[in-house]
């Protein structure tokens, strides 16, 4: 079982998810360069947040070029379990492997703080063992988190459940003010048609310790363990 | 090109005085050109070269049993043991950042990232320290935001979290605001690099973003008084790019793992003249350079321009010979432009060559070592009598409502919940930050290690203006007792002094009062400076802004797992107060008087530095052993303001407590709530615990009182004042925003 991270220009949770990949979570897992080509002999593949290239144009907007992108989309087409997390999930958003866009966080500004989600689907790889109506608790940290999407494609992502996640208060309630981005829907995550790939704007990354704020972050990484060993990985 | 003629009134407009002038054409032994002439005036420059502050520096103690590194190179450097160490340091970006805040305060960050990854450190976190005018002053509003999202920006894409620091405003500052930034970083203690231009023959090798004609004479700028026209030099401000600061970053981070790198130094201020001149003259070297080598931006710079751009996002290596094109293929995979544009010269002469001719031609030792140094004329201002004269009780009219005033106290924008500020700040990133701002002193683990790093910074320029030799030694008393309150040891400090006009003897008495009283609190501490940075001429049409020597002291905590917070932890928790015999309260420079009645006035609370001393041990000695669930100290808004924030900041929400009054009764109720003190610190404990903190106390000869319990409704000073915690915590909360005018 092998994961593989992603590093761009750029990158800064690179890091931070190797720690909890290797470290915390005790798995087998590399950097693998933006310019490759390949991801052969990778179970998993997961792309963290920062800024590549400088969140130049748009954020993701120049990564989605990157050759390593490619295959990932080859490798998300074959099945295999993708997450993409912040800028992550922005890079998966303008490569098309997901839909909708981010426009600019409603207040203009950055924000960085905890968020409660609720969990909406456990048909991905990250949310196995996630029972649904569970509410984590996982910080953001983003200036253009606002999640976008037409309303047809909304009525499509609603209906074939590819909506994970949602911003909700400490209670599970999916409200306007516990939405810290205005993103449409509150929504923090989406899925693919398939539900192999999953992107969301909060990092779990961060959360896989007691000591840094709680563990609720663990569980995606756990599912994705589960997950890979029903595949007989 | 048509050489322009040097004069002495050319010399002047370059910030070079007649004696000064004199100096450069005896050192040249003719006359300098117009490109020798930029080179001098740069490096001579108040910014560079330290002229009025150097024989003051003189009396910090930089010396001590972890000191690695002091001051003199990038950033200092502090043994924490298991081979690793902590680069930092604090640096003023204040005049940028008040022609154009957002640039201005995210180059402030660039640059002090440089000097600490300059020195093989990777940085770990950052704080900074921000004074800005009147939240009435029109400008406040557009400056605080503007400074805070280039900080947050910048920051954030280099991905460096921010573990706090603070935030003041005063009228001072109305037409010269400060933005001081402090970056730490990590390393192991074999790796520090530091900036020699050492071996005849090695190359030089330019790297990172192009040359432009951004920032030309920035260090000169910063070294004259604001006046009408500063708004004029807007294009004297840098553009940051912080995309390439991170390549840079990565790029060099990997380099320094290879032995190619004799040196390397960033190019800041005053760009590629400060670092080639500053590492030839640590090596005693000379060299030579090609300007027609350096990347460029744009077509038809000068010499001139080329050696005094402030270009950000670019260093300067020194890396051994035959190793070049090892060191420029690495950075080509971080896409960053890299060029060998010289190499280290044994004679000791800095030639520089554009065109195929030597455009100048300067001894490099001069320039450092006969640079002008002034002790400069000191005066006590007149007007200090008269400043610190003790405002009689009598003319403070007694508030009508006290929790009302204690209100109004903790949502102006002093006190007020900073949230506003630092949720734009990534304050988690690089998963280690185990107290995020809003404590007294942030605090981040050392991955690998069961360490931890506390930060604080303080300065209470109320206090400084008052009295700057007291104001001084507060600023590092809070700082380590911030450090103390989280559990920590201090290790090291690093201060930005920002004062007026060093030709004025009144700011010379302020400026070399403050250095002794900072000194002497270092001294008594056993706290070595390591490094810093002084930023003077912070006048506007004449008039200087609160003497403002900002401190940052990194503590050291050898188990993480026994830090402490500032806010309270769970009812029934007993309350105490750790402090002096006698326990006092001033008037004098409070926010009180200022914030409800206009002043800023009388005598700051004086510190007894050995009970501070002594105060700080205990609260390490109790957190060791686990006895506090916390711990906050006295400081702006006194006693009220101190207990109440005790209450709010606590992230799971406001709880009350109900206490007695520490202070006399004959004591006015407005004074002893909200008047001043130094060396006092609200601590809670299990209530089982109680016993053995007295008796801990008392071995460090501490007096514990105690004062109540924590948990109800309400914050309840018996007797005095009382207000519901939660009604409370709402107006700090929108304190901030509300006094600003700024959108929630």
């Amino acid at each position: 079982m092998k994961t593989a991270i992603l590093t761009f220009p750029g990158s800064t949770c690179d890091h931070d998810a190797s720690f909890a990949l290797k470290d915390v979570m005790g798995l087998d897992a590399e950097f693998v360069w933006h310019n490759q080509s390949s991801l052969e002999g990778f179970d998993a593949v997961v792309i963290f947040g920062g800024a590549s290239y400088g969140d130049y144009l748009r954020p993701g907007a120049i990564a989605k070029l990157s050759p390593v992108m490619a295959a990932v989309r080859r490798f998300a087409d074959g099945g295999g379990p993708v997450i993409g997390v912040c800028n992550g999930f922005q890079i998966l958003l303008e490569s098309g492997v997901l839909p909708g866009a981010m426009i600019v966080n409603e207040s203009l500004r950055f924000v960085c703080e905890d968020a409660s989600v609720k969990v909406e689907a456990d048909r991905t790889p990250f949310t196995r063992v996630i029972a649904p109506g569970k509410v984590l608790r996982i910080p953001v940290a983003h200036r253009q988190g606002n999640y976008f999407a037409d309303p047809a494609t909304l009525a499509a992502l609603e209906e074939r459940r590819q909506v994970v996640f949602r911003y909700c208060d400490a209670k599970g309630n999916v409200t306007a003010a516990s939405n810290p981005n205005g993103s449409v829907g509150n929504i923090a995550g989406i899925c693919n048609e398939a539900g192999n790939v999953l992107g969301m704007m909060p990092h779990p990354e961060r959360r896989v310790e007691r000591e840094l704020g709680g563990t609720d972050g663990k569980l995606l990484f756990d599912s994705m363990i589960v997950w890979l060993k029903e595949k007989g990985k | 090109m048509k050489e322009i003629p040097v004069t002495p009134e050319l010399a002047k407009e370059f910030g070079l005085s007649n004696e000064e002038f004199d100096r450069v054409r005896a050192i040249m032994g003719r006359e300098p050109n117009f490109t020798e002439l930029g080179i001098f005036s740069v490096m001579w420059s108040e910014h560079c070269s330290y002229k009025s502050s150097r024989v003051h520096l003189k009396k910090f103690p930089v010396k001590g049993p972890r000191v690695l590194q002091g001051p003199g190179e990038n950033a200092g450097v502090v043994d924490i043991g298991d081979g690793l160490a902590v680069s930092f340091k604090i640096e003023s970006h204040n005049h940028p950042s008040f022609i154009e805040p957002y640039h201005g305060a995210a180059t402030g960050v660039g640059g002090i990232a440089r000097d600490v990854f300059t020195m093989g450190a990777r940085p770990i976190a950052s704080l900074n320290s921000l004074r800005f005018g009147s939240p009435k002053h029109p400008r406040t509003r557009y400056l605080v935001a503007g400074c805070v999202e280039g900080m947050a920006d910048y920051g954030n894409c280099i991905g460096v979290p921010s573990l706090g620091g603070e935030v003041y405003f005063d009228e001072s500052y109305d037409g010269n605001i400060l933005v001081n930034a402090f970056i730490v970083g990590l390393l192991k203690t074999e790796d520090i690099r530091r900036g020699f231009a050492s071996g005849i023959g090695n190359p030089i090798i330019y790297v990172g973003s192009k040359t432009g004609c951004d920032g030309i004479h920035g260090a000169t700028m910063a070294s004259g008084e604001f006046d009408e026209k500063s708004e004029e030099n807007r294009p004297t401000v840098q553009a940051g790019d912080p995309f390439i600061e991170k390549l840079l970053l990565e790029a060099c981070l990997e380099l320094m793992k290879s032995d190619a790198i004799v040196g390397i130094q960033d190019m800041g201020a005053a760009g590629l003249t400060c670092s080639s001149f500053e590492m030839a003259s640590r090596a005693g070297t000379g060299f030579l350079m090609d300007l027609d080598n350096v990347p460029q931006r744009e077509e038809g710079m000068t010499p001139y321009e080329l050696m005094l751009s402030e270009s950000q996002e670019r260093m300067l290596l020194v890396v051994k010979k035959g190793r070049e094109s090892e060191v420029l293929d690495l950075f080509k995979k971080w896409n960053l432009d890299a060029s060998v544009i010289g190499e280290v010269t044994g004679d000791g002469i800095a030639r520089v060559r554009w065109k195929g001719e030597v455009v100048a031609e300067i001894p490099v030792a001069p320039i450092t070592d006969q640079a002008p140094v002034y002790d400069r004329p000191i005066a006590r201002p007149e007007s200090q009598d008269a400043l610190q004269r003790e405002v009689d009780p009598a003319s403070i009219p007694a508030p009508a409502d006290l929790a009302k005033t204690w209100t109004r106290l903790m949502s102006c924008p002093e006190m007020a919940d900073k949230k506003w500020i630092f949720r734009q700040f990534d304050h988690m990133i690089r998963t280690n930050t185990l107290v995020s701002p809003g404590s007294d002193a942030g605090v981040i683990r050392i991955k690998g290690t069961r360490k931890g790093i506390a930060l604080s910074a303080d300065c209470n320029s109320r206090y400084c203006l008052l009295d700057p030799y007291i104001g001084g030694m507060i600023a590092i008393c809070e700082s380590s007792r911030n450090i103390a309150c989280s559990g920590a040891e201090p290790i090291g400090m690093t201060n930005c002094l920002n004062f007026g006009n060093p030709e004025k003897p009144e700011i010379m008495w302020q400026l070399g009062c403050a250095i002794e009283g900072m000194a002497k609190a270092c001294e008594t501490f056993d706290i070595p400076v390591v490094s810093g940075n002084v930023s003077l001429y912070n006048e506007t049409r004449g008039k200087g802004i609160n003497p403002t020597p900002t401190v940052a002291i990194v503590g050291l905590l050898e188990d993480a797992s026994k830090r402490l917070v500032q806010w309270f932890d769970s009812p029934g928790d007993a309350i105490l107060l750790a402090g002096p015999d006698r326990l006092e309260a001033r008037l004098g420079g409070s926010l009180y008087l200022k914030e409800v009645h206009g002043k800023t006035a009388g005598m700051p609370p004086v510190p007894d530095l050995s009970h501070e001393k002594a105060l700080q041990r205990f609260l390490r000695a109790a957190a060791k052993d686990s006895l506090l669930s916390s711990a906050h100290d006295l400081a702006e808004g006194g006693f009220a303001c101190a207990l109440a924030e005790c209450c709010v900041t606590r992230p799971d929400g406001p709880i009350g407590a109900a206490v007695s009054n520490p202070f006399p009764g004959d004591i006015r109720p407005d004074f002893a709530m909200f008047a001043e003190s130094q060396g006092v610190v609200i601590l809670s404990c299990r209530p089982d615990r109680k016993e053995a903190l007295k008796s801990a106390a008392s071995k460090f000869g501490i007096k514990i009182t105690d004062l109540g319990f924590v948990g109800g409704e309400r914050i309840d000073i018996k007797g005095v004042a009382s207000v519901s915690a939660s009604d409370l915590c709402n107006d700090w909360k929108e304190g901030f925003a509300k006094s600003l005018g700024l959108e929630g």
